[in-house]
C-alpha cells in the first residue's frame, strides 16, 4: 500500500538528509551509515554492467568513495539513492568501456530495441516457484539467462525488478527516459520469459533431481 | 474494443505494472480469458517478476560490506579520528566478539533454515525481528524486503536464531560477515 509506504519511509527519510548535512559538515566516518541500506543495490548496478563478481565488487566500492568525495555536489534534487546508482552506473559503464575488448556481447539482444517482440515459447508456467529458489543451481540458472540479455535490458531489470525502484527512479539512474525504461523492461521480462519458460527451461527436465516431473518445481 | 495478440505482448509489462488506461486493461482482460497463448506468457511474465523479484537472488560476495567499510574507513581517518574515536572503535570490536560468544552459548546457528545464511555477530539477543511463518529470513521493521505480509510475527532475534531464521542481508547487513 503506498500510504503505508511513505509512512515508513519518512523517518529515514528525515534521518538520511540529517546524515547528508552531517557529513557535510565533516563527519565523514558517518557516511558508511548513509550508504549502508543502499549498498547491496550499489553492488548489483555494478554487476549489472560488469557481469563479474571481481569488477563489480571493486567499482561498488570505487563508486561510493566517489559519492563520499563528492557528497558536497548532492543538491537534494534526485533522492539520494538515485545518485548514489548514478555514480555507480557511471563508474560501471567507464570501466567496462576499458576492458571492452574483454567482454563477449551477449546473443539474446538481436532485434532492434524499437521494434516489437514476438514470444518464441507459449509454453504453459502457471506454477509460483518461489521455494525453488533455495536451490543454488535454480539462482544459477536466473543469473546465466540474466547475463544472456544485452546490457541496456539488463541495466533497466536489475534497477527496476530486482531493486525495486520505481521507473522514474530507473530512468534517471540510467540517465534515460521513462518511455525507453519500459520497453527495453518489456524486452528484458519477455526475453528471460522466452529463455526460463517451461520452467527453467527444457535442460532441467532430463536431470535426476526433477526427475519425477518435466519441471523442478 | 478488441486487442490482438500483438497488442497485448506490447502491453503485458505496462498491465503487470499497472500502467495502462482502465479502458485498455479491460480489453486486455477479455482477450486473455480467450487465448491460451497470450495468457501463457502473461504467467511466465509474472513468473520472471517474482522470481527474480527475491531477496535471494541480490547476492553480494562474502566480506564485500567489510572491505567497502575498512576503505571507507581509510578515506575518512585522519578526518576526526581521535584516541577517543579508537577507543570507541575497540569497544565496539569487543561487543561484537562478545556478542558472538553469547551467539554460540545460546546454541545459535546451529541448524540454519537457508543454505545461503551467513554467521551473524552481535545482533542483540532481545532486538525485537519480524519473521514470517513460510519464510527464512528474519527481519528489522519497515525492511523492504519483508515477504508474506499476513504471516508476520515479532519475536526476540535470539529466538529467531534458535529457530533457525537467518538474518536479511538488506536490513541487518552490518551484523553479517
Amino acid at each position: 500500500m503506498p500510504g503505508e509506504a511513505s509512512l515508513l519511509e519518512n523517518p529515514d527519510q528525515v534521518n538520511e538528509a540529517n546524515l547528508i548535512g552531517r557529513i557535510r559538515d565533516g563527519e565523514n566516518e558517518l557516511f558508511y551509515e548513509l550508504i549502508r541500506p543502499y549498498e547491496r543495490r550499489v553492488y548489483a548496478a555494478a554487476f549489472a554492467i560488469l557481469r563479474n563478481e571481481a569488477d563489480a565488487d571493486d567499482v561498488a566500492q570505487e563508486a561510493v568513495l566517489k559519492a563520499l568525495k563528492h557528497i558536497r555536489q548532492f543538491r537534494g534534487e534526485a533522492k539520494f539513492s538515485t545518485w548514489l546508482i548514478q555514480i555507480t552506473v557511471n563508474e560501471a559503464r567507464m570501466r567496462r568501456r576499458k576492458d571492452h575488448s574483454n567482454l563477449i556481447e551477449p546473443i539474446v539482444d538481436r532485434q532492434e530495441e524499437d521494434g516489437s517482440y514476438t514470444p518464441r515459447d507459449f509454453a504453459d508456467w502457471r506454477e509460483i516457484p518461489s521455494e525453488s529458489l533455495e536451490r543454488k543451481e535454480v539462482r544459477q540458472m536466473l543469473a546465466e539467462a540474466l547475463a544472456q540479455l544485452g546490457q541496456i535490458y539488463r541495466e533497466v531489470f536489475v534497477l527496476r525488478d530486482m531493486q525495486h525502484l520505481s521507473i522514474e527512479d530507473t530512468a534517471n539512474a540510467l540517465g534515460i527516459s521513462t518511455a525507453s525504461v519500459k520497453t527495453r523492461l518489456l524486452r528484458a521480462r519477455l526475453m528471460l520469459r522466452d529463455l526460463l519458460a517451461p520452467g527453467l527451461g527444457g535442460a532441467w527436465s532430463g536431470r535426476a533431481s526433477f526427475a519425477k516431473g518435466s519441471k523442478p518445481w | 474494443m478488441v486487442v490482438s495478440c500483438e497488442e497485448v505482448w506490447a502491453e503485458i509489462s505496462n498491465y503487470l505494472d499497472g500502467e495502462i488506461e482502465p479502458s485498455f486493461r479491460a480489453a486486455m482482460e477479455e482477450h486473455l480469458r480467450g487465448c491460451n497463448h497470450c495468457s501463457a506468457v502473461l504467467d511466465g511474465t509474472r513468473n520472471v517478476i517474482q522470481l527474480y523479484g527475491d531477496e535471494r537472488m541480490l547476492e553480494v560476495p562474502l566480506g564485500f560490506s567489510h572491505r567497502l567499510q575498512r576503505r571507507l574507513g581509510e578515506n575518512t581517518q585522519g578526518t576526526r579520528r581521535t584516541f577517543f574515536g579508537w577507543m570507541v572503535a575497540a569497544a565496539a570490536a569487543v561487543l561484537v566478539v562478545g556478542g558472538f560468544e553469547v551467539g554460540k552459548s545460546a546454541g545459535i546457528n546451529s541448524e540454519m533454515r537457508s543454505e545461503h545464511a551467513q554467521t551473524a555477530n552481535g545482533i542483540p539477543p532481545e532486538l525485537n525481528v519480524i519473521v514470517s511463518e513460510t519464510g527464512k529470513v528474519f527481519h528489522v521493521a519497515g525492511c523492504t524486503f519483508i515477504h508474506d505480509k499476513n504471516r508476520l510475527r515479532t519475536i526476540p532475534a535470539s529466538e529467531a536464531m534458535r529457530k533457525g531464521y537467518v538474518p536479511c542481508v538488506r536490513c541487518l547487513g552490518q551484523y553479517l560477515s
